[in-house]
């Protein structure tokens, strides 16, 4: 069989790592990006590695592959990581309260932990608050979020993936009975329409995937955005990520990157994803909460506020009880459109995974027979992301 | 409720090495929005074929860069109140030194592979913090380093907008931090158009908006060049 022609369209985390999967096996790529890398969600996070810990309570499907994710990233991405752990800090009762949960939880998930008194917790991270508990570590870390995206753009590249970015996809081509054989799109940089045909279309749009199914004719995609709001103060007050020990909240998470720190996260909803401003009440919650960790932050100038809208696959429920992992849809099966596939919901820390699952689908509906090996191969430099030729078709 | 101000943005258009020109949008926006802000509305609710850079909106990618009224800045963390007033303009270009893609969009390409080819590390141990008298011992931690390739001291710097073949304070600072100069590297800094090609105007440091101070490492690395030149002298025999 001659390489099948996948398009992506996308450029996120979830875009990179499915076009780097296809090409590592064995197929013809080409991803369309309405902006630069990761100008969406995946750009604007908070850069937490998660560990699964955040979510070994209430969501243990998710820490599971979180922890797991995390182990290979580590290994494969590590030019891009700092692996420093994260301290889970109990303050109060409350906190204390969930303590017990949250170990078992960790233990049912095989997240490692070890727990600290005060005394020592303070020695590692001296701006913690006096009034901590007890702090426990677990193996978080911190992302710079470019760079992971270029990481793995540029192995995609390695293996012969085409980017094309500012092409905004804004309809789809039809066969006559309703399947997709391939899109329609603008180059921003040339102001021009053009048409690309392909055997498969995989849409890794996140937020906006609703609309995009939308326009290959399939309303109906579970996908509720949910953004949150994060704020990055001008100096690096810890080492490692500092999370609340409690029930996952609002500005329960601290995370150090470079010389700055960033404190997230809020949810809510929104309803023009491509624009969501930031409100003042927000940025003093994150100041609020984040002083109940780090109270050196009231001492510390605000670098900058930014916002990004989470790809929550709806579950019925509302704000962060929304399921957190990911769904991998195949329009075929929902609305009879063949030709589509959608991926959407998950984390960052998830994205490989994420693309080895969406990639499974694409192989069994083109019968292409390979498998996976994304696990074990470190990613090339991101920087070669810059250096290997695009051949544009 | 916050007051909004109305601004005037200006900005810098090209399409396909076509003629360049300005194209002027009037925004009612919230003073302490940043820089960037104010393009994404532009592009969100205005004019979807403008082209700019971005990602992390919190100064950790670099990719944001742009003149702002003729000064280069990271506009995700340049607030609107800083460079205007109510009833005022913002002038934005894209960077200088580097090719236009498109509109506020440069190709930093010859960063990206300069910056490869002279080591310089993204990720750096604590312990080997490097800024200035900064040295600090965290045990095996790791860090990002901070040059966040922004490109930003390159389009500020005289002497690379003179040539394209000096290979620019970023990339100079980076291999200063790098530590050790390997034949590969030394030969790149060493040379007509690396450390000794500096004028020392330091504006490069005036605009870095991430500590890297890449004047102060540019004679750094002069003096390890030196020092090495010493060296190979007396081992050579
Ligand atoms: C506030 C916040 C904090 C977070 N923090 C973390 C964290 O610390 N750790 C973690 O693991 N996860 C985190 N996440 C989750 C994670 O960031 C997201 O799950 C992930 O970035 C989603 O990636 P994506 O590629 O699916 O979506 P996106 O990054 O949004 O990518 C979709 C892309 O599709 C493009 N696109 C859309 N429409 C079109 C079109 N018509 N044509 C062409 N291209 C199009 C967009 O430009 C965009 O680049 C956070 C999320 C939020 C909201
Ligand atoms: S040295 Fe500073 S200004 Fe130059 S690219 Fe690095 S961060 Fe940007
Ligand atoms: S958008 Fe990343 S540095 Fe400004």
């Amino acid at each position: 069989m001659d390489k099948p022609h996948v398009i992506v369209i996308g450029a996120g985390f979830t875009g990179v790592a499915v076009a780097y999967d296809l090409a590592k096996r064995g197929m013809d790529v080409t991803v369309l990006e309405r902006g630069p890398i990761a100008n969406g969600t995946s750009g604007r996070t908070h850069g937490l590695l998660h560990s699964g810990a955040r979510y070994a309570v209430d969501d243990q499907e998710s820490a599971i592959e979180c922890i797991d994710e995390n182990t290979i990233l580590r290994k494969i991405a590590a030019q891009v990581i700092e692996p420093n752990g994260g301290l889970f800090v109990g303050i109060d009762d409350s906190d204390m309260n969930y303590r017990d949960k949250f170990i078992e939880g960790c233990q049912e998930c095989h997240i490692p932990l070890e727990e600290y008194k005060p005394e020592i917790a303070l020695r590692l991270e001296p701006e913690l608050t006096k009034k901590i508990r007890t702090a426990i570590l677990v193996p978080d870390g911190t992302f710079d979020p470019l760079r992971l995206a270029l990481a793995f753009a540029a192995s995609a590249k390695f293996h012969g993936a085409k980017f094309r970015l500012f092409c905004e996809v804004t309809g789809f081509l039809f066969d006559g009975l309703g399947n997709v054989t391939g899109v329609k799109f603008s180059d921003r940089t040339k102001g021009k329409m053009e048409e690309l045909s392909a055997d498969i279309v995989v849409s890794a749009t996140g937020s906006w995937c609703g609309e995009v199914a939308e326009m290959a004719g399939d309303p109906n995609i579970p996908i509720r955005p949910t953004p949150g709001v994060m704020v990055t103060y001008d100096q690096r007050l810890c080492q490692r990520v500092i999370n609340r020990l409690n029930e996952p909240g609002d500005g329960d998470i601290i995370v150090p990157q470079r010389q700055m720190i960033t404190v997230g996260t809020t949810s809510f909803e929104a309803d023009n994803l491509d624009y969501i401003p930031v409100t003042e009440q927000q940025v003093n919650l994150m100041y609020h909460r984040g002083c109940e960790l780090i109270p050196s932050i009231a001492n510390t100038r605000e670098r900058g506020a930014f916002m990004a809208s989470r790809p929550l696959v709806d579950s019925g429920l509302k704000g962060r009880s929304l399921a957190r992992t990911f769904k991998c849809f195949d329009h075929k099966v929902s609305q009879n459109i063949d030709g589509l596939v959608t991926i959407t919901g998950g984390k960052a820390t998830t994205l490989r995974l994420m693309a080895e699952k969406t990639v499974d689908l694409v192989c069994q509906k083109l019968s292409f027979p390979a498998a996976c090996e994304t696990i074990e191969t470190p990613l090339i430099s991101y920087r070669q992301y810059f250096s290997i030729p695009n051949e544009v078709n | 409720m916050v007051d909004l101000w109305h601004v005037t943005f200006e900005v810098f258009r090209q399409k396909d090495n076509q003629k360049s020109h300005f194209n002027f949008f009037e925004l009612d926006i919230n003073p302490d929005e940043y820089v960037l802000d104010g393009i994404e509305r532009i592009w969100a609710f205005t004019d979807r074929t403008l082209v700019f850079s971005h990602a992390c909106h919190h100064s950790t990618c670099g990719a944001c860069g742009m003149l702002v009224n003729g000064v280069e800045k990271l506009t995700c963390i340049t607030s609107i109140r800083d460079v205007t007033r109510d009833g005022g303009k913002i002038r934005i270009e894209p960077l200088r030194n580097f090719p236009i893609i498109s509109d506020l969009s440069v190709d930093m390409s010859s960063l990206y592979s300069r910056m490869e080819a002279v080591g310089h590390q993204p990720i750096l141990p604590i312990q080997e913090e490097d800024s200035k008298g900064k040295v600090k011992s965290e045990g095996d931690l790791l860090r990002l380093a901070d040059c966040i390739e922004c490109g930003l001291c390159i389009s500020a710097c005289p002497i690379a907008l003179t040539t394209s073949n000096y290979i620019g304070p970023a990339v100079l600072a980076g291999a200063q931090q790098h530590g050790e100069l390997t034949p590969c590297i030394l030969e790149l800094v060493n040379s007509e158009n690396g450390a000794w090609r500096c004028h020392s105007a330091y504006e490069c440091t005036e605009v870095c908006p991430s500590n890297v101070d890449p004047a102060w490492r540019i004679m750094e690395l002069r003096r390890k060049i030196i020092a090495n030149r010493f060296s190979s002298f007396f081992t050579r025999k």
